[in-house]
């Protein structure tokens, strides 16, 4: 996979009902690169990505895929090149992960037709990148939640796509899980040059794993770039309504913000 | 993991799916044959055979050609039709309750039928649309009632259980106005009954399966994907809507179609899909299975209702005696786990 696609969306305007949630927002994702969301509550960052994922029709301009709109593709086409991890998915009671996994390959069958050998080593190729091969006859509802989302992962795996969204996909798990979701992530793109967009909440783990960062506040993004250039204690006011300290992470090497609160301060 | 072992774990899981299928595909067989040899005179299988296959058989032909091949096929297409649209309701809302014998879809149907046949006497083909339209209009306004929140959740089971009320009083009011009320009618459109099958009420349900239960097929992974959540199978190619859509329409029509034949059978389209799930397993794409399972239940009660007992009983009253606990059930377990089918 060595074709980077190009997702972009175009003056888009996104609303549920009559509440317009972002207005004329322009964005073009970094093909190749991995990119993390950050906003504060509400602003309308898992909005946009479901845009991106064309599960809401933008009101108004448009979100295009290598120079197409989104909206004017056949679903199908579009699924095998842009894969989606939403934040709730659910998996139905009793499925097991391979037949789970084995879902992905959907876009890439036909009608009633059998499975080829491609679906079985994609899927097989999945459940081996996750680290779930060896659950996979066993029953999703058995497992934890770290493995419940490394196998929604693995699902997405096999679509085979060269963009993957997600919509938090850290959110509830614990932080030894999360950061190994997003090694595992980080993998994907190092070695298929896999495009990745993803919503994040923590700050801090977004500048430390993305190559780009988007920072959206009031439906708008209110700064795009490197986490060096989008991670300052004025950005981090005005975004997130923030007092705090930005130091250099000992580790990495990126930003890392320390919130100033009212107690605990020396 | 290697991709032999992959398809090894498939091909077992797909081995066993069809061989429970198989087995409950037999038992259907063997239920429908039992009760073509039944009833005041016992005939053998060979003479059955032989009326099947159109050969003249003094009294046989009459008894078994006339009366009960009809009443067992009516049973039977009946039985695929409720469990097939049971566990389609099912499977799209993600609850067990949410059954169309529950939510008022064959309510109305029912009151339709009634009403089509007591006040201006239709025919069984006239009434088998009648209570189409009938259904289609019910299943709209519990959508339009409930679509606040969208096609899902406990506000729609609600606003149906509410609609079902509604209906079964307007049922209820049509055959106490019927001038040739009888308790034959009543039963059969209060709990179900096959006791008025004749070739003439069979045609047209038979018609309705041979077209829709197709397209249940077709659709079997897109359903299987709609399990996964809308966004989910938008993502992964799935046009919710259509799809949804289609299901639906098919659903009601094998529904409305059914009932204009046999009435409501009280519970088999509530049942036929979790005693599906329990068999199979519930990760496996129950439609057809299900639909065998609710032309086992309607021909067993059937047999039972007739024989097992001094007097005969509508198989409504049977398949409600054995439906009405399980619903009990089912809402006590709902409401701990809040738990999908």
């Amino acid at each position: 996979m060595t074709t980077s696609h190009q997702l972009s969306a175009e003056r888009i305007t996104l609303a549920y009902g009559d509440r317009t949630v972002i207005e004329g927002l322009d964005l073009a994702i970094a093909p190749g690169k991995v990119t993390a969301i950050v906003g504060a509550n509400g602003c309308g960052k898992s909005t946009l990505l479901r845009a991106l994922a064309r599960l809401l029709p933008p009101r108004d301009g448009q979100v295009i895929l290598d120079g197409k709109a989104l909206h004017l593709r056949p679903s199908k086409e579009i699924a095998r090149l842009l894969g989606l991890l939403p934040q709730r998915p659910v998996a139905p009671e009793g499925i097991v992960v391979a037949d789970l996994v084995g879902r992905g390959r959907h876009p890439h069958q036909k009608m009633l037709a059998r499975w080829t050998a491609r679906d079985y080593e994609a899927v097989a190729e999945a459940l081996a990148a996750t680290g779930v091969a060896d659950l996979a006859d066993r029953s999703v509802d058995e497992l934890s939640g770290g493995q419940q989302q490394r196998v929604w992962i693995a699902m997405a795996l096999a679509q085979e796509t060269d963009v993957l969204l997600l919509d938090e996909p850290t959110t509830f798990l614990d932080v030894a899980h999360q950061i190994e979701v997003l090694d595992l992530l980080t993998d994907l793109n190092l070695t298929r040059g896999t495009t990745i967009v993803m919503v994040l909440h923590d700050l801090n783990l977004a500048a430390r794993y993305a190559d780009e960062l988007v920072a959206v506040r009031d439906g708008q993004v209110h700064a795009i770039g490197t986490p060096e250039s989008v991670i300052t204690e004025e950005i981090v006011h005005e975004v997130f309504g923030l007092r705090s300290s930005v130091i250099n992470d000992p580790l990495s090497g990126k930003p890392l913000v320390v919130p100033s609160g009212r107690h605990h301060v020396l | 993991m290697s991709v032999d072992s992959l398809v090894a774990g498939r091909t077992r899981r797909s081995r066993r799916r069809i061989l429970l299928t198989a087995g409950i595909g037999l038992s259907v067989l063997a239920v429908l044959v039992v009760s073509l040899m039944v009833g005041n005179t016992f005939y053998g299988p060979d003479k059955v055979l032989r009326v099947i296959l159109g050969q003249q058989v003094p009294g046989a032909s009459f008894t078994v050609g006339d009366l009960r091949l009809p009443r067992a096929t009516l049973g039977l297409l009946a039985g695929l039709c409720f469990g097939i649209a049971g566990v389609t309701f099912q499977t799209m809302l993600r609850n067990p309750l949410a059954s169309p014998d529950i939510i008022g879809i064959s309510t109305g149907a029912s009151a339709a039928a009634v009403a089509g046949i007591v006040f201006f006497s239709l025919s069984e083909t006239a009434v088998s649309f009648v209570a189409l339209a009938a259904a289609l209009a019910t299943a709209a306004a519990i959508y339009l009632l409930a679509n606040k929140r969208g096609f899902a959740g406990a506000r729609l089971i609600l606003i149906g259980i509410g609609v079902a009320a509604m209906l079964q009083s307007v049922v209820i009011y049509v055959l106490s106005k019927a001038d040739t009320w009888d308790l034959q009618t009543a039963t059969q459109w209060l709990t179900g009954s096959l006791n008025g099958a004749s070739w003439n009420s069979v045609a047209p349900l038979g018609i309705a399966c041979a077209v829709l239960i197709p397209i249940f097929l077709l659709q079997e992974r897109n359903l299987g994907l709609l399990r996964l959540g809308d966004d989910s199978a938008r993502a992964l190619g799935v046009r919710v809507q259509p799809t949804r859509v289609v299901l639906v329409l098919a659903a009601v029509g094998l529904l409305a179609f059914a009932t204009a034949a046999t009435g409501p059978i009280a519970f088999v389209a509530l049942m036929s899909g979790p005693i599906t799930a329990r068999i199979l397993g519930p990760g496996a794409s129950l439609t057809l299975p299900a639909g065998l399972v609710g032309a086992l239940l309607v021909l067993v009660a059937d047999l039972v209702g007739q024989f097992a007992f001094g007097n005969r009983y509508p198989v409504g009253v049977i398949t409600g005696v054995i439906g009405a606990p399980y619903l009990i059930f089912l809402l006590i377990r709902t409401n701990r786990s809040g738990g999908s089918i």
